[in-house]
């Protein structure tokens, strides 16, 4: 029994290194969305093109909400990715956020148009109640508008492969089965 | 050098615009401001409140807080306003419920474990000491020779 005993430190340690190997492992920046399975937040707004939207527009079937502006670097960077996607039929969803609409028309005129349409944010105000922190940032809705999950950073094929995609098939496969 | 001077006191001036400017009705509802702007995080700088952060987002926050405030909301209401944006991770003092009761008790857990094990441990020493038996007079005398002391009369 007394030789047994010895051994606790040993179990101690095996236990601590295990709990902080776990510690290392997280990523202290990863914060899941306060919104995920929940829907949009209610909002009526003008689109980029001049037209009203409201939150009920965005249903019908699932779709990426991009949060982007043209004052945000790496939205520069993941543009060509989203032509990309959209070129492959996935339906996406500009908010256009604490931005000037006249600098966004001319940016989406230069590097193609992904959205099937942009919801102005010019005070941040939408962004807010989406618990946006900063711009690029990319939601994933479900038919009936409820977030799914949110990714905070540029879309590249890697976060799609990894994050976006798998659980954009899963929903697009429960739209079409039902 | 004169120039110098007045080109640092416009210096001064200038830092000062910086800092922003609000306007409270009462000092309660100043008190309020500064202990919700320490508390709650700045979503996107992590180790930093509010108060201390420079992030747009922590600035619109600011913004909305005191909009809030002047609104004359509760604490509570201030709280899900935030909680229901940002998630539980904006507050540095997380509410007390049943996900959190560990965190909340796990200090006071802690205490009290160290303390029962502190006492049986003490209790476990003095039961030791109560069972050593008396020396012998044999022992006795042994025990002085090898101290080097005369053995007692």
């Amino acid at each position: 029994m007394s030789r047994l005993r010895l051994f606790i430190p040993l179990l101690v340690f095996i236990a601590l290194a295990l709990l902080f190997w776990r510690g290392l492992s997280l990523d202290p920046n990863y914060m899941p969305s306060a919104l995920e399975n929940r829907p949009l937040p209610a909002f009526t707004a003008a689109t980029l093109d001049g037209a009203s939207i409201s939150d009920t527009d965005l249903r019908g079937a699932p779709a990426l909400v991009n949060v982007w502006a043209t004052w945000c670097p790496s939205c520069a960077a993941e543009h060509a990715y989203l032509n990309e996607l959209a070129r492959r039929g996935v339906r996406i969803y500009g908010i256009n956020y604490k931005d000037d609409p006249a600098a966004a028309r001319r940016w989406i005129a230069e590097k193609g148009n992904p959205y099937v349409a942009n919801i102005l944010d010019p005070s941040g105000h939408l962004g807010l109640d989406l618990g946006v922190t900063g711009a690029p940032e990319t939601y994933l809705i479900d038919a009936a508008g409820v977030v799914h999950l949110r990714h905070q950073g540029p879309v590249d094929e890697r976060v799609w492969q990894r994050v976006l995609q798998p659980a954009f098939s899963t929903l697009e496969n429960g739209a079409s089965g039902r | 050098m004169r120039f110098l001077f007045v080109l640092i006191l416009l210096w001064s001036a200038l830092a000062h615009a910086g800092i922003e400017a609000r306007d409270f009705s009462s000092a309660e509802e100043r008190d309020r401001y500064l202990m919700f702007t320490a508390e709650l995080r700045c979503p996107k700088c992590q180790n930093q409140n509010l108060a201390d952060s420079n992030a747009p987002i922590a600035l619109d926050l600011r913004d909305q807080l005191y909009r809030l405030l002047r609104e004359g909301r509760t604490d509570d209401e201030i709280l899900d306003f935030m909680v229901t944006r940002y998630g539980e991770y904006v507050l540095y003092k997380p509410r007390v419920e049943p996900r959190t009761w560990l965190l909340w008790g796990g200090p006071a857990l802690m205490l009290g474990g160290g303390i029962v094990v502190a006492l049986l441990m003490l209790r476990r020493a003095r039961a030791r000491v109560a069972t050593v038996p008396d020396l012998s007079e044999d022992e006795r005398s042994r025990l002085a020779r090898i101290l080097g002391e005369e053995p007692p009369r």
